[in-house]
């Protein structure tokens, strides 16, 4: 099919989410009622904002993951010539590895990897 | 033989002879928009009700045995029950993001299905880097399970949204690391080089320890992915209500359920492709006979028993395992299926160099 594909799935999907939801639109009645809008929240009323300060440790590992989603897409090129080239490709990647796991380890010292 | 590319043949010619080569291709494009959407709708209503059936069976009860024959349109009726709701958006939300997000699942989910080979030269296209493909296209869905939770407005909501994301970009590392590491032995991205540089046996079996392992972490790595007990801390019902998607209810609510079950297909369909060969028949190296009758079964029926397998093992593992906390969860990642992946890898290249899979 080549590119076409892409644009008529991504139609296809639209389509599809926007029926459902025009659909349900169609054959429901909607009620009004002054509590009907209030956020989940155990039953109770909500009280303060979600938007607010949560846990560093979520940011952290986001850092970390940047270090090695980098080495992963320089792994894929590496990947599919490694049988070609043979042992000096392995030995290359070897000294990549060791080059970049310190930073890895680092952050483990620092306790970025600990939740608390 | 009836098969899926015989019938694809069928349709292309008739289409050439019968109108022009333009209108062809505009109603080539049409009937495959309605096949996906049909696979969607298909694989959803099958997925929700297997799911239901195959928890029945591990907990020794009956499942969903009322509407139609056996319980089977019982996911039929849930879902026009989910039509018949009303879709409420929360005071305080952000209404463009909160209705966006749905959309953007669902397109995301859509376009995975793009190099995923179903039969023999049934496929919508073999792009050259199919599996590189696959894994990025479906990193976008974490950006609308994000968009879910913080727009909310509801604080667990944005809990499971955070959850969600740490998890899934942190498993995404090893999953794709044991996708590299059977790449190392095809030395092609495209699905169908993979697929058929196993034509004399899968590379579960021909990829020696290595490649075991590799499939163990990819099916650790996927579980993870896609929200699935024991990983499913980003909507833990007993902690956090539903996770994102709290506050969606009706349509809105079940596209977010029908593209959880639709990843679940395409995590297990690219398993079924890098271990167990896609729909490439069980082969013996030079068992020619063998080789042959097992070429008589269709490679659609291969292609589709492998997933349905790997999904009955993903499901096996919701009722099997309890719940890890958030902690426990990114240790496993990050202390142990990290290291133990990359120095398979390594493992895996001397395996490769040496030829030592053949």
């Amino acid at each position: 099919m080549g590119t076409i594909a892409l644009l008529i799935l991504t139609i296809a999907a639209i389509v599809f989410s926007a029926g459902g939801i025009l659909a349900s639109k169609i054959f429901t009645k909607g009620s009004f009622n002054l509590q009907k809008g209030q956020p989940y929240e155990c039953g109770i009323p909500a009280t303060g904002t979600p938007w607010s300060q949560f846990h560093i440790g979520y940011y952290l590992y986001a850092i970390v993951f940047l270090l090695f989603e980098v080495e992963l897409v320089f792994m894929y090129p590496w990947a599919v010539v490694v049988q070609k080239i043979g042992f000096p490709a392995l030995i290359e990647m070897f000294f990549f590895i060791i080059i970049l796991f310190p930073g890895f380890l680092y952050a483990h010292k620092k306790g970025a990897l600990k939740w608390m | 033989m009836i098969s899926l590319e015989a019938l694809k043949n069928e349709v292309q010619n008739w289409l050439q002879l019968h109108v022009g080569s333009t209108m062809a291709l505009i109603a080539e494009s049409v009937l495959l928009g309605i096949l996906v959407i049909a696979l969607f709708a298909v694989l959803g209503l099958l997925l929700v009700f297997m799911e239901r059936k195959v928890s029945a069976v591990m907990q020794i009860r009956l499942g969903p045995n009322r509407v139609g024959p056996k319980g089977w349109l019982q996911t039929s009726a849930d879902t026009l029950k989910l039509m018949l709701k009303e879709g409420l958006t929360p005071d305080g939300a952000d209404k463009f993001l909160f209705n966006l997000a749905p959309f953007i699942i669902m397109i995301a989910a859509m376009l995975i299905m793009v190099p995923v080979a179903f039969a023999r030269n049934f496929q919508i296209w073999d792009i050259n880097i199919g599996v590189l493909y696959i894994s990025s296209v479906a990193s976008i869905s974490v950006i609308a399970i994000l968009m879910a939770g913080w727009s909310s407005n509801n604080k667990y909501s944005l809990l499971g949204a955070m959850r969600s994301g740490a998890q899934i970009i942190s498993y995404e590392l090893s999953a794709g690391i044991a996708v590299i590491t059977m790449i190392i032995l095809t030395g092609s991205l495209s699905v169908n080089d993979i697929i058929a540089s196993q034509e004399n046996g899968w590379w579960i079996f021909k990829g020696h320890i290595p490649a075991i392992i590799a499939f163990v972490i990819f099916m650790i790595a996927v579980t993870a992915e896609t929200n699935r007990a024991p990983f499913d801390l980003a909507e833990a019902e007993s902690e956090l209500t539903a996770g994102f998607h709290t506050e969606y209810s009706g349509m809105k609510f079940a596209l977010f359920f029908l593209a959880e079950y639709i990843n679940i297909f395409i995590v297990c369909a690219v398993a079924a492709i890098l271990f167990f060969g896609g729909w490439m028949p069980f082969h013996i190296g030079h068992w020619q006979a063998f080789n042959h009758i097992m070429d008589y079964i269709p490679s659609s029926i291969w292609f589709f028993g492998k997933t349905f397998f790997l999904i009955g093992l993903i499901m096996w593992f919701r009722w099997t395992f309890p719940r890890l906390r958030i902690d426990q969860l990114l240790n496993l990642e990050w202390k142990y299926l990290l290291p133990i992946s990359l120095l398979n890898m390594l493992l895996m290249t001397i395996v490769a160099i040496l030829k030592w899979y053949l």
